[in-house]
């Protein structure tokens, strides 16, 4: 009873009550490593060239709302979400498999095997576009469920496995996609998907809203879909509660009778079938084509910054996929007198950098509230000086 | 005795988000004096512990050592105040030899070398004064757990320490350890060492303790001198009510075999021996069958085998007659198993998952819980609470709690509300009642005798004495991976049993072993 009369919450303003919300916690570590990022990207800017460094920075925060016409705005904002997309995919899919505990560091391998599905099979079978995303979320998910496999059976280490796969699958993307058809082999690229009318996204008219950008499609809405739709499974259903079971301690979810072997695969098809639609996402607005890469796309890796960044919470990740795109792509705006774009890069890199320290922050920052609570109360009991010492005894 | 205190703690509160764990508590302890701390779970003892440590700073309050106010910010300052603890879990590095455990973190050094020499002959020499006569050449993983609690105390000594903290040193020992180290304690507090001794064994406090400090839900109750008091008056301080400290219950009515256990082997994973050597026995309705022994003969792979955690060697295991050796874990529980772990956090808890998602954790498939793949959250909810109430769990903030922040006895209840709430035909408890206190554990007989009585069995795995003798209807002792006596409890004594338990004594019961069979020819 008295500990209950201690605990009761004190009259805290609004302000101070939301504080101690985990939810506003997070957000508030995520800001607060986005700020850091842009302050030494700005002393960055600074040491290379002290007189454009505000403008410089104010450059790379505003981007696309730094220009005068509403139309040009709009029409990068466009861009910017193309962009966006397929990232929130490959953040969702670290996301999810982090939740069972395990690190899908072969996000990048699975989106790129996604990217050979969908372009194969829209340009060589000419399949219509949602088929061509079905396929691309079939070859992501099986190249997620074999790291899953050699980790349940023969317990191999998921990270190594994942690392070499990814390799595997971006070689053999290349001699898939320059032997086929679809292979421009003056230009060494693929031909461009505008050709294939079939398998690009449908835009539904948003092109007219944003400005006449051509890449803007439905991939955004489908990426917030699945943003929630991962929210749902994780939180309401028997599997999500499984898979967190099995993440947070796997000898607990053997003990009580689940099938530990199967939620790996299952995981690891899930994610890597996310990050397959990521890049059926990516390629299937016609942004890009399909070079002969020899490093494999950034967009997976990335996609660990954007989970972390966004508090490892499915509708965090849209905002912190978001944010780490508008940064990237703000360096195509910089005075190029003063900075090379790749400063842009460096700042976003930065940030990046800093989302390993979004959980660090977090527990700075409740412990620094916690504390601030604790104080007041004893502050209080002090005011009123305690008798309960007599009051315990029999 | 003097009179004078070494040391003191006065009017300490030490709060967490949720809970004060300790209200102005105050601790006196007298030089050359063993004094216990005695309190029922969460009431505060090793958080107190854990502030005179060092490990936490409190709110309020402030420490005395030999009169003067000193601070302890972190457990070297306790150290170098004299202060050493012995921890429940031994700190201890199991391929590194006696002498180097003792001197690790205070070593000797010549010329920038370790100098054992040094460090040996003083080692010796106080394992002479104090009588902890071990082998300091042997390396801990050899020893028993009774000789690595030795090189403990010899840890504690080699600093210095004349403050010396155990915290619930009897859990892990034999009878005849503990009344070892009772002597020891006597010892160490006749050389003018003061003993701070955390328990909630009555016992032990009556044989060994001057004066005893008695705390409940954070705080004090009294301090008492133990001569003018008994184990009734010390349990009801304790509990705040009275306790039945003999478990009441009636002769049990068997029915048929439930289980049976068919020549079981087990392999040790690490040293790739037999852990589990031909075991056979049978379990029937209404029963309670304990398998004593000391920790590590065996008994923790035998419970893997039988509930499906590890795989076993060879053998079969029958559960209503059906041989579930191989089965999945999830249908041996459907078949009507129910399972109360050795390692709580390891295998029977989620941490991080809230009370609430713990409790179900082996029901969450079922209709009740779950819709078209959805998790029912009103229903989880009921079900939560009206576990908390049945079982008293205490906790925090209720359902919601993380599992991971509530204290160890009120997880052990959370486990216990949903393996009996299962209502499993045969219920395996593997220590059911470790690290709780008097009332909880009458709590727990109780619950345990209950279920015997409706006819189910219970199979129970326990290192304490006191609670194979007085729960179990049948005792199967074991030793080395094999079985080697069969008991009644009326019949055998402490004594008996611990012969058996340390290996000395074994019958060639019913169940001849390869072993055996070669030894008696």
């Amino acid at each position: 009873m008295e500990n209950k009369k201690c605990v009761s919450p004190k009259k805290d303003n609004f302000f101070l009550r939301a504080l101690k919300l985990e939810g506003v916690q997070s957000v508030l570590a995520s800001i607060v490593c986005i700020i850091i990022g842009l302050l030494i990207g700005y002393i960055v800017l600074l040491c290379i060239n002290p007189g454009g460094a505000w403008d410089g920075i104010m450059t790379i925060i505003k981007n696309f709302m730094g220009f005068t016409k509403t139309s040009l705005r709009l029409k990068y904002l466009g861009q910017t979400l193309a962009n966006t997309a397929p990232l929130i995919m490959t953040g969702l899919s670290i996301l999810f498999a982090y939740k069972a505990g395990l690190f899908n560091i072969g996000a990048a391998g699975q989106y790129t095997v996604g990217a050979c599905a969908c372009l194969y099979a829209g340009m060589v079978w000419n399949l219509p576009w949602y088929l061509c995303m079905i396929c691309a979320i079939i070859a992501g998910g099986i190249w997620g469920a074999l790291v899953g496999f050699f980790k349940a059976y023969l317990n191999v280490n998921e990270v190594i496995s994942a690392i070499m796969l990814n390799w595997i699958g971006l070689y053999l993307t290349n001699i898939i996609i320059t032997g086929s058809s679809a292979w421009d082999t003056t230009k060494h690229e693929t031909f461009p998907l505008s050709n294939y009318a079939n398998a690009l996204l449908p835009n539904l008219g948003l092109d007219n809203v944003f400005g006449g950008s051509k890449y803007v499609t439905i991939a955004i809405f489908i990426a917030i879909l699945f943003a929630v739709i991962i929210m749902l499974v994780l939180n309401l259903t028997t599997f999500g509660y499984e898979l967190k079971a099995t993440g947070f301690n796997k000898n607990a979810a053997k003990y009580c009778g689940m099938k530990e072997k199967r939620n790996i695969i299952l995981t690891m098809f899930i994610s890597g079938g996310l990050a397959g639609l990521g890049a059926s996402l990516y390629y299937q607005t016609g942004i890009q084509p399909w070079y002969a890469n020899s490093t494999v796309p950034a967009m997976g890796f990335t996609g660990i910054s954007a989970s972390f960044l966004g508090g490892l919470n499915p509708i965090g990740t849209i905002f912190s996929a978001y944010v780490i795109t508008h940064i990237n792509s703000a360096g195509a705006q910089l005075d190029t007198a003063y900075y090379s774009a790749q400063i842009s890069d460096l700042i976003s890199a930065i940030i990046i950098y800093l989302c390993a320290f979004v959980g660090f922050f977090k527990m700075y920052l409740v412990k620094i509230l916690n504390k601030d609570n604790l104080q007041s109360k004893s502050f209080k009991r002090n005011k009123t000086p305690s008798d309960s010492s007599n009051q315990g005894g029999k | 005795m003097e009179d004078k205190y070494v040391i003191e703690m006065l009017h300490i509160t030490k709060k967490f988000p949720g809970i004060v764990a300790n209200e102005d508590i105050s601790l006196q302890l007298k030089k050359g004096e063993i004094h216990a701390l005695l309190g029922e779970n969460g009431a505060g003892k090793s958080t107190l512990m854990s502030v005179l440590f060092g490990l936490y700073t409190p709110e309020e309050g402030i420490i005395k050592k030999d009169g003067k106010v000193v601070s302890i910010k972190n457990p070297n300052e306790a150290t170098s105040l004299h202060i050493g603890m012995v921890h429940q879990h031994f700190k201890l590095v199991g391929v590194f030899s006696v002498l180097d455990n003792i001197i690790l973190g205070a070593e000797t050094t010549k010329y920038g070398y370790l100098d054992r020499n040094a460090a040996r002959t003083r080692v010796k020499e106080l394992s002479k004064r104090y009588g902890l006569f071990i082998d300091i050449e042997a390396k801990i993983e050899d020893i028993t757990v009774g000789m690595q609690q030795r090189v403990e105390i010899l840890k504690m000594l080699y600093r210095d320490n004349d403050i010396l903290i155990f915290d619930e040193p009897t859990a892990v020992l034999t009878p005849q350890e503990i009344d070892e180290l009772m002597q020891i304690m006597k010892n160490l507090a006749h050389e003018g060492k003061s003993i701070l001794f955390i328990t909630h064994k009555l016992d032990e406090i009556m044989a060994v303790a001057d004066r005893c400090t008695i705390l409940r839900k954070g705080r004090l109750v009294g301090v008492v001198n133990v001569k003018d008091t008994n184990k009734e008056e010390l349990s009801k301080m304790m509990v705040g009510r009275k306790v039945q400290l003999v478990v009441q219950k009636d002769k049990c009515k068997t029915g048929d075999t439930l289980m049976k256990v068919d020549n079981l082997c087990m392999t040790d994973k690490i040293h790739h021996i037999l852990s589990v050597n031909n075991v056979s026995f049978d379990i029937k309705r209404g029963e309670i069958l304990c398998i004593a022994g000391i920790d590590g003969n065996g008994q923790t792979d035998l419970i893997y085998g039988i509930t499906g955690i590890d795989k076993i060697k060879s053998g079969k295991v029958f559960l209503k007659g059906t041989d579930i050796a191989n089965l999945q874990i999830r249908k041996r529980n459907l078949l009507g198993m129910s399972h109360i772990p050795e390692d709580r956090q390891k295998y029977g808890l989620i941490l991080d998952y809230s009370l609430e998602n713990n409790l179900i954790m082996e029901s969450y498939f079922t209709p009740k819980f779950e819709k078209f793949g959805f998790l029912r959250k009103k229903n989880i909810r009921k079900y939560a609470l009206k576990l908390i109430d049945e079982y008293d769990i205490r906790s925090g903030q209720g359902a919601i709690t993380k599992v991971r922040s509530m204290s160890g006895g009120n997880q052990q209840k959370a486990i216990i509300a949903r393996e009996l709430d299962r209502n499993a035909d045969l219920l395996v408890a593997v220590q059911p009642t470790r690290g709780l206190d008097v009332g909880a554990i009458e709590g727990i007989h109780k619950q345990l005798i209950k279920e015997r009585d409706e006819g189910k069995a219970v199979l129970l795995v326990s290192l304490e004495l006191d609670e194979v003798l007085s729960l179990s209807d049948r005792i199967l002792v074991m030793h080395k991976g094999e079985i080697v006596g069969e008991f009644d409890p009326k019949k055998t004594t402490r004594q008996e049993l611990g012969l058996y338990m340390a290996g000395a004594k074994r019958d060639y019961v019913k169940f001849p072993t390869r072993e055996v069979n070669e030894n008696g020819k």
